[in-house]
């Protein structure tokens, strides 16, 4: 047996060791999440232009930001591509959830054709998409050959249509993961309680409507949060698909922050337009996190 | 959260339960179709895409398209292939994905076994960091690595994704060594054994399953980043750079057979991963959208 100074010192090392092996860590994250969260920020109050400059000039890149046609283009885009990426991928994952939980011969090999493209990159998925959607080759093409004259699909070249190409590719990468999700939520329900609303008399529309889908609700909260920044984030697919094009008709705030900062080297603005996007992903995490790191605790 | 083999007690009807396959096979085909057309089209020649149909089996099979993808294709400025970015992508992936699972692995064992006060707080400051929009890192990054030399080079983006990588390896790990009763830990301290020989000795055993899932998820996630190749790799490019190059070239003529060719090389690594572990593969998306 030790002694006990050394003991005593074993148990000392014992304790401050953890905090050391972590302490890497942590030194990273601070550094490179946190403080460079902070350089932008910073960033963002200066007149720099190629390169970082010290010379502060208030909100004027913030100003200047709200006062251009593209970055309300990157908005308007943004919101249109989040609200139909979100609403459609739920409902298509809600319902193939639900479709898939009816005792369906062949689940075990339509789950996986659904979920494949999640493991995609949306590098991939454009390029897929890109193709098959472009009048020339792709699906207006192949129906003038079958036949249908008339058939007209040109909304990738579309300046006012683009954009929906780019719901339909990120729906179809997603989908499959929120159905995932779905199927696992309605999978942990207890038959118990479907089983006494049947016996009550409860139709199946009524069973779904009034006890399956709010017993969903925690799966609803983690399909919206991750598509939800899914969206804000989505940078690869617009370059992959349309290159922010027709002209900048695609143009998002990721696209946006990336061509201002590094190809029109307006480093101050592009900055700004990175921290509204941090602030609006924020706004929606931070909250998610913290309701879930509590929970936990208890 | 697991996928249970338990179904629903709802009990459908005839016509309902055709409805139900009908619906279920159309989007079955939506998913499928992308790949098909990706797959047909790469062993055409191109007269049969231009001229003829993007649905139809090729006339003549030819796989000159992938050799041309992979080992003569202009990229950028060079003739290469895909080949020299497949080897960097490699290079880059496996210690990154090594590094990353290793310290998620001790610092989820920390974070769960040697609680101390404001673990919560590390936890969540890490936690978040996996949903940041990279933008808000872009311009320190290129000057750190700048600094550091590692601009444009595969240890530069081995350090990119080691860093952006931390934040969901802790998480997995956290969340897996959360449920491993700790009175198992307390008991061996009492035996005499240190930090490191509980985790080698009674964590790392019990850890494969977490593992997988923690391996797949940052494999899938780094080899099919884009927006840290493009803006850090410099002229050493991850596949997804390389084939974006490819088939956004304006020289030339559109080899749409090389493109597809191409997309199938670029996704075949995380493919091959996801009908191999599959089970891992929905796991581990799962665990990253429910927070244990």
């Amino acid at each position: 047996m030790a002694s006990a100074s050394e003991a005593d010192f074993r148990t000392r090392l014992q304790d401050w060791l953890p905090k050391l092996v972590l302490a890497p860590s942590v030194a990273v994250t601070l550094f490179f999440v946190y403080g460079f969260i902070l350089f932008t920020v910073v960033l963002s109050f200066t007149s720099s232009k190629m390169l970082p400059s010290w010379d502060f000039v208030g909100f004027s890149n913030y100003v200047r930001l709200f006062s251009l046609p593209h970055w309300h283009v990157a908005l308007k885009n943004i919101a249109i591509f989040a609200t139909l990426y979100i609403v459609i991928c739920t409902a298509i994952g809600l319902m193939l959830a639900i479709f898939l939980d009816q005792k369906i011969r062949g689940e075990g090999v339509l789950r996986p054709i659904y979920l494949y493209p999640m493991a995609l990159s949306f590098i991939v998925t454009g390029t897929a998409w890109k193709w098959f959607l472009d009048p020339g080759i792709g699906l207006e093409h192949v129906m003038h050959q079958w036949g249908w004259e008339s058939f007209s699909f040109t909304w990738i070249k579309s300046n006012s249509m683009a954009i929906y190409t780019i719901v339909i590719a990120a729906v179809w990468q997603s989908s499959g993961f929120v159905m995932a999700m779905f199927l696992a939520g309605l999978r942990g329900i207890d038959n118990e309680i479907l089983k006494a609303a049947q016996i009550d008399g409860a139709s199946n529309w009524q069973l779904y409507r009034r006890i399956v889908i709010p017993l969903l609700r925690p799966a609803f909260l983690s399909a919206f949060v991750i598509l939800a920044h899914l969206a804000i984030k989505s940078y690869d697919l617009v370059i992959a698909l349309t290159g922010g094009g027709p002209g900048r008709a695609t143009e998002m705030p990721a696209t946006f922050m990336y061509s201002y900062t590094f190809t029109r080297k307006e480093m101050g603005v592009g900055a700004s337009s990175a921290v509204i996007m941090l602030m609006t992903i924020a706004a929606i995490m931070i909250p998610y996190l913290y309701s879930e790191l509590k929970e936990k605790k208890e | 959260m697991s996928v249970a083999t338990q179904d629903t007690a709802v009990s459908t009807g005839r016509i309902t339960r055709t409805f139900i396959y009908l619906i279920l096979l159309l989007f079955a085909l939506f998913y499928l179709l992308p790949l098909y057309v990706m797959g047909i089209n790469s062993v055409k020649p191109l007269s049969e895409i231009t001229g003829g149909n993007m649905m139809s089996l090729p006339n003549e099979w030819t796989l000159d398209p992938w050799r041309s993808a992979w080992s003569t294709a202009q990229i950028g400025v060079q003739a290469t292939g895909l080949k020299p970015y497949f080897l960097t992508s490699i290079l880059m992936v496996v210690p990154a994905v090594a590094i990353s699972t290793i310290l998620g692995a001790i610092n989820g064992y920390i974070l769960t076994k040697w609680r101390f006060k404001g673990d919560t707080i590390i936890f969540g400051l890490m936690l978040f960091s996996c949903f940041i929009p990279f933008q808000i890192v872009l311009i320190p990054m290129a000057r750190v690595l700048g600094m550091l030399g590692l601009a444009g080079s595969v240890p530069g983006l081995i350090l990119v994704h080691v860093v952006y990588g931390l934040g969901f390896s802790t998480l997995y790990f956290r969340n897996y060594y959360a449920a491993f009763p700790t009175e198992l830990v307390r008991a061996a301290q009492i035996d005499g054994a240190g930090f490191f020989r509980i985790f080698w000795r009674i964590m790392l055993p019990v850890s494969g399953p977490i593992a997988v899932v923690c391996v797949i998820w940052q494999f899938t996630n780094i080899w099919n980043d884009f927006l840290f190749g493009a803006s850090f790799g410099g002229t050493t490019q991850p596949m997804t750079v390389a084939l974006n190059n490819l088939v956004q070239s304006s020289t030339g003529v559109k080899e749409y057979n090389v493109h597809f060719a191409a997309a199938i090389l670029a996704a075949i690594p995380t493919l091959i991963v996801y009908i191999v572990a599959g089970r891992y593969f929905v796991r581990g998306l799962m665990a990253g959208s429910v927070k244990g």
